[in-house]
């Protein structure tokens, strides 16, 4: 299989590997898939004042599926909440330019990061403005 | 780009400079060119004794005489041959074929054509090592079984069924006894005109000959007929008509000839080779070596690495060629259904390598596999979620995925 340069780059060079306490306030994790379907994503978000501050992520998957995760990270970085789970698995796909077969990889990152907000949401119903979060479905 | 070191001689062989050189004598006006049934003039009769040279070498080396070696143009045309002609042949006799789930795709593709034509199969299913169950083979036996099926050496686990013992439940039984030899030939020692064997196909590229030749052994005594499946000259016996491809069988008849010579001391070669490779594996957390390690072709080592994903891995050792447990080129993980026959799980069988050496396999190749393939599947462990949770002492088994 020919991927891009870009998901090769990602691939080889994975940005944000890593792990953050899921205990932890302040961190909402998402962890989406299955090992019998061949892709397992966990991602992590760390939230202060509504915006993530640092993002980690381990994904057991193929080339696609461990760059989709990869960028993802990058791209939540300094993003609010609501901005974040704006993202949509195309603008993962176009970025990393995935060949059709591999499009539900990014499907999974887009879905990886709203678990992780809504992971986020649960453990922290009321804002840090002392609203409550509209928890999306 | 520097070339990926080839450790997939399960697959195919480069041909051998020897055989090359034979098989080039073979085609142009200076050469070997006549057709072997031109029985008025030299260039036939050449042809002929090119051909007949090639016959007794095949012959000898699995002890079996000339006149049972029938050409082929490989082992899916030999096992075709064998499994499509008992059957027509023999139908008014019964109608039931036994083999296994782990057999190649061109027995048992073969043999869902049978089903087809109004044919009965069983497709047993292996010991969790690959072998045959004995007992159960014998229980699968009816009175209208006309021919089991086994193949030799399993081309994807390498495991080394029971010739001897099949052979005699099935002379036992008087059902006919068809083997796959395609991995085994030239690696291993076969004396047919001691085993109860009465079909057995061969393959030329599997041990340095030419790909598209092979052969079928047909015995004599006791006499095994078949009904042709390819009709028109009446060349090898009427078994199987075609001007004979002079090159590739004088390239079969060498290939097979220089395996007799160096096969015991290529055996102990690669079976140290093989040794060498799984013991740079074999401290490793969660590997898992597929097949019986005992009944096991010295030169294969089918091994599985928990919590990497297939496709990445096989990406990742892109530096060595070598053989996955799944076919990855789609969305979808295809397993390998011979993996899946002996209990892996999908996932495991898709992080599943085949390493296969050979004549041309170095220590140095051997080493720098186990380098390449231990950085990376470290770097994917590093990477897995999976990995994490099993250092964490987490049951993967007992986890609800959110499957999507």
């Amino acid at each position: 299989m020919a991927y891009s340069e870009k998901v090769m780059d990602h691939y080889e060079n994975p940005r944000n590997v890593g792990k953050f306490d899921p205990k932890e306030d302040n961190i909402g994790t998402g962890m989406v898939g299955a090992p019998a379907c061949g892709d397992v994503m966990r991602l992590q978000i760390k939230v202060e004042d509504g915006v993530i501050t640092d993002a980690k992520f381990k994904t057991y998957g193929c080339g696609s599926a461990i760059a989709s995760s990869s960028l993802l990270t990058t791209m939540v970085k300094g993003m609010t909440l609501d901005k974040a789970g704006e993202i949509k698995n195309m603008d993962l796909a176009e970025e990393l330019a995935l060949p059709p077969v591999k499009i539900h990889c990014s499907v999974l990152a887009e879905d990886a990061i709203k678990s992780a907000i809504r992971d986020y949401q649960g453990k922290n119903p009321i804002d840090d403005f002392g609203n409550y979060h509209e928890i999306k479905a | 780009m520097q070339a990926p070191t080839y450790m997939d001689y399960s697959a195919t062989t480069p041909v051998d400079a020897r055989v090359a050189s034979k098989m080039a004598e073979c085609l142009t006006t200076e050469g070997t060119f006549g057709n072997a049934a031109s029985r008025s003039h030299y260039y036939g009769w050449q042809a002929e004794a090119a051909v007949d040279k090639a016959r007794k070498q095949v012959a000898d080396l699995v002890g079996a005489d000339p006149k049972e070696i029938v050409w082929t143009s490989g082992a899916t045309e030999s096992n075709n041959l064998a499994l499509k002609g008992i059957a027509h042949f023999y139908k008014k006799k019964g109608k039931h074929i036994i083999t296994l789930k782990t057999e190649h795709k061109a027995i048992l593709d073969t043999c869902r054509q049978l089903e087809r034509e109004g044919f009965e199969v069983t497709y047993m299913s292996p010991l969790p090592s690959g072998l045959l169950d004995i007992e159960e083979f014998k229980a699968t036996i009816r009175e209208d079984t006309i021919l089991a099926s086994f193949m030799h050496v399993n081309n994807e686990i390498g495991v080394i069924q029971d010739l001897q013992a099949i052979g005699d439940i099935c002379r036992e039984n008087k059902v006919f006894f068809h083997v796959d030899a395609a991995q085994s030939v030239g690696k291993l020692p076969i004396n047919l005109s001691e085993l109860p064997v009465d079909l057995m196909s061969f393959s030329a590229h599997k041990i340095y000959g030419p790909k598209g030749m092979g052969a079928l052994y047909v015995s004599r005594k006791p006499r095994v007929r078949l009904e042709a499946q390819m009709h028109g000259g009446g060349h090898e016996r009427g078994m199987r008509s075609g001007t004979l491809a002079t090159h590739q069988i004088v390239g079969i008849g060498e290939a097979f000839a220089i395996a007799q010579e160096m096969m015991a001391e290529e055996e102990v070669r690669t079976r140290g080779l093989r040794d060498r490779l799984y013991a740079g594996f074999s401290d490793m957390e969660e590997v898992k070596v597929n097949g019986d390690m005992e009944q096991r072709i010295g030169n294969n080592l089918n091994i599985s690495f928990n919590h990497v994903e297939g496709e990445s891995l096989m990406m990742a050792i892109n530096g060595i060629a070598v053989s996955s447990g799944s076919a990855c080129t789609s969305a979808s993980l295809e397993p390998s259904y011979v993996l899946r026959a002996i209990g892996l799980p999908d996932e495991l069988s898709a992080s599943s390598i085949r390493f296969s050496v050979g004549r041309y396999t170095t220590e140095d190749d051997v080493d720098n596999a186990i380098k390449l393939v231990r950085e990376k599947v470290e770097k994917l462990r590093e990477l897995s979620p999976l990995w994490d949770m099993y250092k964490d002492g987490i049951d993967l088994n007992t986890v609800e995925w959110a499957a999507h």
